[in-house]
């Protein structure tokens, strides 16, 4: 294991019953750097980045064989799932936020994870907000309900809920599709500054976004990895004849 | 495209055609909800005009003589009743559903099997619990006439109905709720407790409060098994309920217009419980959204 890798993942498959939704893949992700998932709906990357830390376990009839190492650790063998989930947080296409306080959203997994401590859990929800570049519109209103955020509000307050739990690996599925441009652009900023401290794999749509703000591109194609590489690479060189057809909108 | 707007086209030109009966039908719904509310108008008039000349200070004494026919015993029994046999069901009612919806299969034999049984149990009318709670309270555990056999018995009744709106409030809150709990590292006991649960308590206080309207209006489950004596009543002695004490007041023809008065303060006993629970409602609505 290449310790500059967050995740290397070696000749893994994902049946759902019988559908075979994700073929043979071999992938390096390393660490402090954005890897963008992309290719057409369906192909797979939702179910992919759903392995990492094993939500898919949920869905009913879900089989995964092959392997999946972080940091050397198989993450399908004897491990702790909810200690995996800690350090491989999660944000969704939908945001999310739990009917509660914003602090309480904020607080919820250092709480899960044993922070009792009342200055300490203050402290941790205060700089956590203020990663997710959300702080100075919600300060004053800690208490109040999330569900009153805007929509791009809510994302920020729930990629800054996922950093409260002190995560190493930030996964994002299509975190902006349902926000609008100025939202958009704000939560790709946060990516940007955030890959410093995490490593950050994003599920996106949009080919612009992936070229804008990822270090590292992987097309995937009818649950296949069709080529991986430098973003630079991937948009200005594809090797395969597939990748720069979807790239350059000829399907999709 | 082409074919939606030919789909248009022939919808349109189909409610032009009924418009009419449209018409009639939007008469009937308005005529029916007319209805409706005559009726229960009508009803509370009636019961309100009979029973409020009726109301003296002496139907609330502590005791009860054949000659003051005091209510105040039943009304202290109602609630002690009330609060004695939720304290029996909503525990087991919501813990099943839980299991039922969190933990169980979704579509597994045993959640079927519950399923159908919460159905039946649900439609027996309440004479036939009355029956069963004397047999087996009163008579094979030695319980007696007591607010106790009333109120396990009374519990066995509204176990199915807080079991079936628990379940469905839980189900209608949002998986993303719970993934995302998941998605931090919260197990399943965390995930149920302090996400799920909270954001389906209002669909299960109005559930509880259903049970509590059933309880307060109920008679003939009790009849045998807490029976009727007009007395402040413990655990395990006998204590008659409100809806009793009206139904022998009425039944003895002695005392009707007592039984009016008494009738007027069910009424508004169970209008107090439908307003305080959309207050509840409401406030724990305005905590989270
Ligand atoms: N829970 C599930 N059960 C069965 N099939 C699923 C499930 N989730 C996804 N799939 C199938 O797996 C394939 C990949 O889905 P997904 O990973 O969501 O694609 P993407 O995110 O790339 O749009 C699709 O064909 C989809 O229908
Ligand atoms: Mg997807």
């Amino acid at each position: 294991m290449n310790s500059s890798n967050a995740f290397e993942v070696r000749g893994m498959n994902l049946h759902y019953g019988s559908f075979h939704a994700l073929k043979n893949i071999h992938l390096d992700i390393p660490k402090n750097q954005i890897t963008a998932l992309i290719g057409p709906s369906g192909c797979g990357k939702s179910t992919f980045l759903r392995s990492l830390n094993r939500m898919n376990d949920l869905v009913e009839g879900c089989r995964i064989d092959g392997d999946i190492r972080m940091d050397g650790e198989d993450i399908y063998g004897k491990i702790d799932v909810n200690h995996l989930r800690k350090r491989v947080g999660m944000v969704f296409q939908k945001p999310n936020p739990f009917p509660m306080s914003i602090y309480d959203n904020v607080a919820y997994g250092p709480r899960t994870h044993g922070v009792k401590n009342k200055p300490q859990l203050d402290a941790l929800v205060e700089k956590s907000l203020k990663d997710a570049a959300i702080w100075d519109e919600v300060k004053d209103r800690l208490k109040k309900s999330a569900l009153g955020l805007s929509g791009g509000q809510q994302q920020r307050l729930c990629i800054a809920r996922a950093l409260a739990a002190q995560p190493e690996v930030i996964l994002m599925d299509e975190p902006t599709s349902a926000l609008d441009p100025i939202s958009t652009s704000h939560i790709e900023e946060l990516a940007l500054t955030l890959k410093d401290q995490y490593t950050i794999i994003i599920v996106t749509h949009n080919m612009q976004q992936a070229a804008r703000i990822s270090d590292r591109t992987v097309f995937f194609l009818l649950g296949e990895v069709i080529e991986s590489g430098e973003t630079e690479q991937i948009f200005s060189s594809p090797r395969d004849k597939r990748t720069e057809d979807y790239i350059t909108g000829r399907f999709g | 495209m082409k074919t939606l707007c030919r789909y248009t086209r022939r919808m349109s030109a189909f409610l032009r055609r009924h418009y009419v009966g449209s018409r009639l039908m939007n008469f009937a719904v308005h005529a029916a909800a007319a209805v409706t509310v005559l009726v229960l108008g009508f009803l509370v008039a009636y019961i309100v005009v009979r029973g409020v000349p009726n109301l003296k200070p002496s139907l609330f004494a502590l005791q009860y003589t054949s000659d003051n026919q005091s209510m105040l015993p039943a009304i202290i029994n109602t609630c002690t009743m009330t609060f004695i046999s939720l304290l029996l069901a909503v525990p087991f009612g919501v813990g099943a559903a839980i299991d039922l919806t969190e933990y169980a299969r979704r579509g597994s034999r045993l959640t079927r099997l519950v399923q159908m049984t919460t159905q039946t149990l649900s439609g027996i009318p309440s004479i036939v619990y009355g029956l069963f709670g004397m047999l087996m309270f009163n008579n094979a555990l030695q319980l007696g006439y007591s607010m106790l056999s009333g109120a396990l018995t009374l519990a066995i009744m509204i176990l199915p109905l807080i079991m079936r709106t628990t379940q469905e409030a839980l189900s209608a809150v949002p998986d993303m709720y719970r993934e995302g709990s998941f998605g931090l590292g919260a197990g399943k006991l965390r995930t149920v407790f302090f996400v799920v649960l909270p954001s389906a308590m209002p669909g299960i206080l109005s559930g509880v409060i259903l049970a509590i309207g059933r309880i307060v209006g109920e008679t003939a489950a009790l009849m045998y098994t807490s029976g009727t004596v007009a007395k402040v009543a413990g655990l395990m002695d006998s204590g008659t309920m409100l809806a009793l004490h009206m139904y022998k007041q009425a039944s003895e023809g002695l005392y009707l217009n007592e039984a009016y008065a008494t009738s007027v303060v069910l009424l508004v006993l169970v209008l107090l419980i439908n307003l305080l629970s959309a207050k509840t409602a409401k406030l724990m609505m305005k905590g989270r959204g």
